[in-house]
């Protein structure tokens, strides 16, 4: 069982954590003027990376705050959490 | 004849325990395994194998053995253990197995439970190594646990007779297990084993706490106990595993290993048979004859495959008058059974045991769970340890190491570093002893099978895998390790190739003639020996599986025989049957009471949850497809729900509380998950917005209260209440009192009936409830459940999500435009019914219908043809049918469906393939019932 470090609460078992997918996909401004194809992008597509990939976490059975984490998907380390709003902060993996 | 030793063993001989294996009683004593106590009764055939039937006994002596299944019959019925690792007690009943068990039908009575535990070093392991480890890192101040599967410490030492600084090891022992325990912040366990190793420091162990007490064991302490641990250093001082070697007929009954035969004469005063041949490929095996020599046991051979035998062991032996050949290997064995001649090239000897050793294989498991990179250590011929991780070390034969002052320095060394690693400085260094052993050296000869009959050549006894069968899986092509043990099942069985599975990959590479080096091991899993389900679940079982929610009015609808349906965790009384009743009787009657006078349900477990702040509004009308901020104070209104996708996800009613406070209501199941949703758009997307919210599910009981007498009855509790349809209108609320309780009553309707919706707090729920029934008697006031809810909404074909919908369904595809603003600028799920996709046509959509013949009732789930004869495959389904019931108020069967282009169809005649015909349906609107709504006003 991984522990991820809340960047609110710090470490804790991963069963208390839900996943939300990749971190930085913004809602549309106006999503009214975006093409078919564009919003298809945006409710759709997610990238993939073999590697460091910023993600969504929410301690759902914390402090059900959402935040995000770096995450190396070919280790399943997390290389670095920060709390939502802030910039992603640069890793080395 | 016993084969019981007069001395020696830790076994105590004044006390007999009685016990019955396969049908016969023996005796044996507190300290012996029912392997020992078989072998010293001269039990060796324990089973048969799975698949041939080839009769089996005991390979060795621990938890690596991987032919001694028995099932316990009493004192509770146990299938798939090992007779090397069950304790003896009096009174236990036990059978060998045919390679399979059988699950005890009924309960299991004995208790299971789960302990955490956070420490600082955990060492896996209380031989040598482990021991000087964990005192070493004891001794700095680091919180240590230290694990041991056997029920005494010693590791290794248990099973031989070996002097350390000129005392016996057993002292030694005692000593470190002392210091250990009166050492504060130090837990030391035995019968516990480590038996999964996960990321951060994260290790399962199974403790078995009274499984060795058999009858006698307390009824209120938990029989076994999961310890889940979180450490930040490990030192896995495993040991190693004796490996055979493998030869034509080696599966025999009294073909043991060496080491093992050693442990069963010191350990337990046990002798594994009269007359011994001895094969081995290093030096070990020496000291078992030896040591068994001395105890009686007529040596007749030692056949070591190497070309040359060590001078000073052959000596010894010499002088004990045993023979040793070198450069001979084992080539058959015979037996009706048991071993009862060897075959060495054209020798035959004749013996009733024969001991092998191939060398040793350190274990690796958790090491490798670990994600610890593994090495082919050729002089050795086994994988070890490959790499220092950060928070994991291996030491002790777990490295490959044998000499015992070299393990015990490899245990100070690691118990140092982890203490280190873990914040601490050294304590007082501890001393590391020497012992008189005369067969530490590592080199031996590699061998890992005899050339012979392949089919008779077992390489994993358990799965009846031969040789064979390995290079049935290389002719075929296969190279790599993983899909050769998943082709022959070698390292499946309970024992998970503990001694099976590196034999497995020398015989692989010398068929594929390339370097073991070169070849990726198998990946090890958890568990490394079996865990029960039981011992998983701990007390997580029957009621506290999952929690069990219920309503204040719980128990009204359990003394009035509801019967219950399972919502989530939720029970909700599903129909309240009267005597004589079916489900289609009871909710036929449940439809006509409520749809002719009154019928109430309870209606608690809706989700509710209460938004609150300056900007309620505009979250709200951005979560719902309708618009929320002009709704007034006072009013409420119907909404959807929609994904960023356009597709339906919730619906419920929002009523307007106060300026800035909303409730809102969601399905009963998806309550937690509507919460959630919320919770994530005002956190990622709009911090910016002023709004907070909170669960209030538990706090209201709400109770619907159906039909046309329904105001009759309201106005009869509500003496505050003005329930005039002028004065309470369809879609507002009033805070009133019911029953002289404070209560909110809502007019919103799911049946079409004019309703009402009383919500008091939980906690007068009950009353309330009583208090209506009373009221209503008059009118026969009917309770009723779910079935008769879904009826009633069904009939005005109202959607229920997650039973019409399946998150492919839209409010267009559900009839439900007119819940869909056209003027707010944005909202969840807009944009996506502006896709082409979404304006499709063929969409599928929600319709009513109704079979031809009005008796036919469509099982839910049905799939929907086009035409009176179906077509050559693939034949085209236009949809399926949502939900179908029997109608009291139409007087027929009736079903709702999304069928492709639904809409247009209305009218069409349509076909759904039931047991052997096509039977045909109208296809119609999906409202069937009082479409004008003339009904909501009473």
């Amino acid at each position: 069982m991984q522990l991820i470090p809340c960047p609110w609460c710090g470490p804790r078992e991963e069963a208390e954590f839900h996943y939300g997918g990749q971190a930085h996909v913004a809602y549309p401004e106006d999503p009214s003027a975006l093409t078919d194809e564009e919003w298809a992008q945006y409710v759709f597509f997610r990238e993939n990376p073999s590697g460091p990939f910023a993600e969504r976490w929410s301690h759902s059975a914390g402090c059900r705050r959402w935040f995000n984490a770096v995450r190396d998907t070919r280790t399943h380390d997390l290389l670095a959490v920060y709390r939502a709003g802030e910039p992603m902060p640069e890793v080395t993996s | 004849m016993t084969f019981r030793k007069p001395t020696g063993g830790e076994i105590d001989r004044h006390t007999l325990l009685r016990f019955t294996f396969n049908g016969v009683e023996y005796t044996g004593h507190p300290g012996d395994t029912l392997a020992s106590a078989l072998l010293a009764n001269g039990v060796h055939e324990i089973g048969s194998s799975v698949k041939l039937g080839r009769p089996r006994g005991i390979v060795a002596a621990g938890s690596e053995d991987p032919t001694s299944l028995v099932q316990i019959e009493a004192p509770f019925p146990e299938p798939m253990l090992l007779a090397t690792t069950v304790e003896l007690y009096d009174g236990l009943v036990a059978r060998g197995l045919a390679g399979q068990g059988r699950l005890a039908p009924e309960p299991d009575p004995a208790r299971y439970d789960a302990k955490h535990e956070h420490c600082d070093v955990l060492v896996v392991g209380a031989g040598p190594a482990g021991l000087v480890a964990a005192l070493t890192a004891a001794r700095s101040g680091a919180r240590v646990v230290l694990l041991d599967e056997q029920n005494q410490a010693g590791g290794a030492l248990l099973g031989v007779d070996e002097y350390l600084d000129d005392r016996p090891s057993a002292e030694w022992v005692g000593d470190i297990v002392a210091e250990l325990r009166t050492t504060p912040g130090v837990l030391v366990l035995e019968r516990t084993t480590a038996f999964g190793m996960y990321q951060d420091g994260f290790v399962l162990a199974l403790q078995k706490r009274t499984d060795h007490l058999g009858f006698a064991a307390p009824a209120g302490v938990a029989r076994q106990r999961v310890w889940r641990i979180r450490t930040k250093q490990t030192v896995l001082a495993t040991g190693a595993h004796e490996r055979p070697v493998v030869f034509a007929d080696n599966d025999r009954p009294g073909i043991m290993l060496a080491s093992s035969a050693r442990t069963f004469l010191h350990r337990y005063g046990v002798l594994p048979g009269s007359r011994a041949v001895v094969f081995t490929t290093n030096d070990s095996a020496y000291c078992a004859a030896i040591d068994l020599a001395e105890s009686g046991v007529d040596i007749a051979l030692i056949a070591d495959a190497r070309p040359d035998a060590p001078a000073r062991l052959a000596t010894e032996c010499a002088a004990r008058g045993i023979e040793v050949r070198a450069g001979q290997v084992v080539t058959g064995t015979e037996g009706p059974g048991r071993v009862t001649a060897v075959s060495i090239g054209d020798t035959r000897i004749e013996c009733d045991t024969l001991l092998v050793s191939g060398g040793w294989n350190p274990v690796v498991s958790l090491f490798s769970q670990a994600r610890g990179k593994l090495r082919y250590d050729t002089e050795l011929g086994a994988f070890v340890p490959g790499e220092e991780l950060d928070t994991v070390r291996a030491a002790g034969s777990a490295t490959g190491e044998l000499d015992l002052n070299a393990c015990a320095r490899q245990g100070r060394e690691a118990g140092s570093a982890a203490a280190a690693a873990a914040g601490f400085t050294p304590g007082g260094q501890v001393p590391l002893p020497v012992s008189d052993s005369r067969c530490t050296s590592r080199s031996g000869l590699v061998v890992w099978r005899v050339p012979g009959a392949d089919d008779a050549s077992f390489v994993d006894l358990q799965r009846d895998s031969t040789v064979a069968d390995v290079l049935r899986a290389t002719g075929a092509g296969l190279r790599s390790l993983e899909h050769i043990k998943r082709y022959t099942t070698i390292g499946t069985a309970h024992d998970q190739g503990k001694t099976s599975g590196m034999i497995a990959a020398g015989i692989v590479a010398e068929a594929l003639g390339v370097e073991l080096a070169e070849q990726r091991p198998t990946t090890f899993r958890p568990p490394y020996t079996s865990v029960s389900f039981a011992a998983l679940a701990g007390r997580d079982r029957g009621e506290l599986h999952d929690p069990v929610r219920v309503t204040a009015i719980h128990p009204w609808h359990v003394a009035n025989g509801a019967l219950f349906e399972d919502v989530g965790q939720w029970k909700r009384p599903w129909y309240y049957p009267k005597p004589g009743e079916d489900l289609h009787t009871a909710v036929l009657r449940e439809c006509r009471a409520t749809r002719e006078s009154v019928g109430m349900m309870d209606g608690s477990t809706l989700g509710k949850i209460d938004v609150q702040g300056r900007d309620a509004g505009r979250f709200l009308d951005m979560l719902y497809t309708n618009m929320m901020s002009t709704l007034k104070v006072g009013r409420i209104r119907y909404g959807v729900m929609c994904g960023v996708d356009g597709m339906v996800i919730d619906d419920g009613t929002v009523i307007r509380v106060g300026e800035e406070r909303y409730l809102v209501t969601t399905t009963t199941g998806n309550a937690a998950k509507i919460l959630d949703w919320m919770e994530e758009w005002l956190q990622t997307e709009w911090p910016h917005l002023d709004v907070h919210c909170a669960s209030v599910t538990e706090h209201w009981a709400t109770i619907p209260l159906v039909g046309p007498r329904s105001r009759d009855v309201l106005a009869a509790v509500a003496p505050d209440l003005d329930v005039s349809n002028e004065a309470f209108e369809f879609m507002t609320w009033h805070d009133t009192h019911v029953a002289g309780v404070p209560a909110r009553v809502c007019r919103i309707s799911f049946s079409g009936e004019l309703a009402y919706e009383i919500n008091v707090t939980a906690w007068y729920g009950l009353a309330v409830w009583e208090a209506l029934m009373a009221a209503g008697e008059k009118y026969g006031i009917t309770p009723y459940g779910t079935e008769t809810m879904h009826v009633l909404r069904a009939e005005k074909g109202y959607p229920i999500i997650g039973q019409e919908t399946d998150a492919t369904v839209t409010p267009q595809d559900l009839g439900m435009s007119w819940a869909v603003s056209k003027k707010k600028p944005d909202f969840i799920g807009k944009r996506s019914f502006a896709r082409v996709e979404n304006n499709r046509t063929d969409r599928k959509q929600l319709v009513g219908l109704l079979p031809v013949d009005p008796t036919v009732l469509l099982p839910e789930g049905s799939q929907i043809v086009e035409t009176d004869r179906l077509p050559e495959p693939p034949v085209r389904m236009l949809g399926h049918v949502t939900s179908s019931y029997p109608s009291a108020a139409l007087g027929r069967t009736f079903a709702l469906a999304l069928v492709r282009s639904g809409h247009e169809r209305i009218g069409e005649t349509l076909y759904v393939p039931y047991e052997d015909s096509l039977v045909p349906v109208t296809v119609t609107d999906s409202v069937l019932y009082d479409k004008e709504g003339a009904r909501r006003d009473g």
